[in-house]
């Protein structure tokens, strides 16, 4: 296994425009801690984003996770094109010939992405501990770590995706239709929704059947956290409008985007098996 | 004798087009094989099929006799096939530490095999920034880089200049020097014969031979002539028993053997009959020669 990890990483580590993308991902990452430094002050008008009680235990889990889940992105082009190039450079060719099996492969390609999430998860974690013991209103010990499952839910949402991503580089074979996909799978997705929507069910079965489609249902592991603010409860109490929206994450959830992951997986496996290279 | 690749009944279809025939033939340890055919009689196809890269539709193949999964053997294997294939954006020094790595071998080969392909002073440069020569040859150092127990070569010279086709040929003569059993498939039949002890002759995915390069056809050779009396010398030959046919084209007689005849003997004999030669040669048949007679004996 450490084998395998390896022999990625000199493929990763040696590539510059991959070198800067990972690199700048952990950077913004890390960089949400700057968000605390948003202060306006003119005169009358104060406004301290960490003020207004987004750093505090737990509900920092929930913005943090759900914030930085957009930046993975930046990997979701490092992965695509880290699959899409082995064939453009026929270097896959190479690979098997010099004696790895396309099992092993594929399972470099997964631990690397596996690695990926596992980084990123601990980064998020630790950013957002020491955000919330610098920010945080509540710091009790059962507090702080309640919660957490929206990390864990971090995690089953990176590996998804780039599981996703993954399967898309060896189906597609060049990166940029692999991405071009991706973006048109969520307008496909999207296009589902509003048929299914239309012709068959109401609003709430239409969300329950989305939840199976793999986007959605990574969308579904980490909801909107803006509602939950205090803040804006208050705004909406104040306007007569009742927000109650089940802000947690199921366990069914988790297990669709674990099923995904595995059907991605098995099917990047078996199509590098039947296909000729 | 120890075999090191053996291929029973191989079959390979694309579509409707059938690339490969029940083929089979078996690789020994210690010899220099050569795959021969013209382009497109399923050469790459089979090497593809026994390298792990394209499946087989039917028949059997099986690496050290069938010991070892096909990936552990290769591991023991140096292939190369068609155009070599690294990543252009890493050194060649990069790109062996993966190949070590791949293979799991120790990584203190590599500047001996880059030594050996003479690449050694380029070892920091990016392979993208490689002339096709010098890809090819690191290539051959990165199939090196285990001490294989076979090395693969598929068409190596393809594309070169003639300086490259000279230093490719160089390193293979150095490497079969050394004892490797060498499988190289060509549609260049001066290359084979020149290193190759076997030969596997492929049209149209189907095998038309295998064997040794001497047995491939039956044939005794045939002698080279010159005279001031052609027509006296070419009657002489034609009456001896052991000649068969006898061809005249610019004043060189071409006598084709029908059983052993060794050149002293027919020296004397025509001496004694009042004829001096300016000329005279034994050969055998060149491999091209060969191979054109047994493919088109096939067409008929």
């Amino acid at each position: 296994m450490i084998r395998l990890l390896q022999i990625e990483f000199i493929k990763l580590w040696n590539n510059r425009a991959s070198k800067v993308l990972i690199l700048s991902y952990f950077f913004l990452l890390t960089s949400i801690a700057l968000i605390a430094a948003i202060k306006f002050d003119i005169g009358p008008i104060k406004f301290h984003l960490a003020d207004i009680g987004i750093f505090n235990f737990p509900y920092i889990w929930h913005f943090n996770t759900f914030i930085t889940g957009f930046f993975k992105l930046f990997l979701a082009i490092v992965i695509v094109s880290m699959m899409a190039n082995e064939f453009s450079n026929k270097t896959i060719k190479q690979n098997l010939i010099d004696g790895l099996s396309k099992k092993e492969f594929v399972l470099s390609k997964f631990l690397t992405v596996l690695s990926f999430a596992i980084i990123s998860t601990i980064f998020v974690f630790s950013v957002s501990l020491i955000l919330g013991l610098a920010y945080s209103n509540y710091n009790e010990f059962s507090i702080i770590f309640s919660d957490l499952i929206f990390v864990l839910a971090f995690f089953v949402k990176l590996v998804g995706f780039f599981s996703f991503c993954l399967f898309l580089g060896i189906l597609i074979k060049r990166s940029a239709f692999a991405l071009g996909f991706l973006i048109l799978w969520q307008i496909i997705e999207g296009i589902f929704r509003g048929l299914i929507r239309w012709k068959l069910f109401d609003a709430e079965t239409t969300e329950i059947v989305m939840g199976f489609f793999p986007l959605q249902s990574m969308f579904n592991l980490i909801k909107e956290p803006f509602t939950r603010l205090d803040a804006v409860q208050t705004v909406a109490n104040q306007v007569g409008e009742k927000l109650t929206v089940n802000y947690h994450t199921h366990w069914y959830e988790i297990l669709i985007v674990l099923a995904w992951t595995a059907i991605f997986i098995y099917s990047s496996y078996i199509l590098l098996k039947k296909r000729d290279l | 004798m120890e075999n090191i690749l053996t291929v029973t009944n191989l079959s390979k279809k694309y579509g409707s087009l059938l690339a490969v025939k029940n083929l089979s033939f078996t690789i020994e340890k210690g010899n220099v094989y050569g795959i021969l055919g013209p382009n497109g009689s399923g050469k790459s196809t089979t090497l593809g099929i026994v390298l792990n890269v394209v499946n087989k539709t039917k028949g059997e193949f099986s690496w050290f006799n069938g010991t070892t999964s096909t990936h552990e053997a290769l591991k023991k294997v140096g292939a190369i096939i068609e155009r070599p294939n690294f990543y252009p954006y890493m050194t060649a020094l990069q790109n062996l530490k993966l190949v070590c790595k791949i293979k799991d071998v120790p990584e203190n080969k590599i500047e001996e095999k880059l030594e050996l392909v003479g690449l050694l002073d380029r070892k920091h440069s990016k392979f993208r920034t490689y002339s096709l020569g010098m890809k090819q040859r690191l290539a051959i150092a990165s199939a090196l880089l285990n001490d294989p127990e076979i090395l693969i070569l598929d068409e190596p010279t393809n594309g070169l200049d003639p300086q490259g086709i000279h230093q490719i040929r160089e390193i293979i003569k150095k490497i079969a020097a050394q004892g490797t059993t060498i499988l190289l498939a060509s549609h260049l039949l001066d290359e084979v014969e020149k290193v190759c002890s076997h030969v596997v002759i492929l049209r149209k995915g189907e095998k038309l031979y295998s064997g040794s390069v001497d047995g491939m056809l039956a044939s005794h050779g045939f002698f080279e002539l010159k005279s001031k009396e052609p027509e006296k010398l070419i009657q002489i030959l034609e009456n001896h028993s052991s000649v068969g046919e006898v061809k005249l084209v610019n004043g060189l007689i071409t006598a084709f053997l029908k059983e052993e005849l060794s050149a002293e003997f027919l020296n004397k004999l025509i001496f004694d009959k009042g004829i001096t030669l300016s000329h005279l040669v034994k050969r055998k048949e060149s491999l091209e020669e060969q191979f054109l007679t047994l493919t088109k004996n096939q067409s008929n």
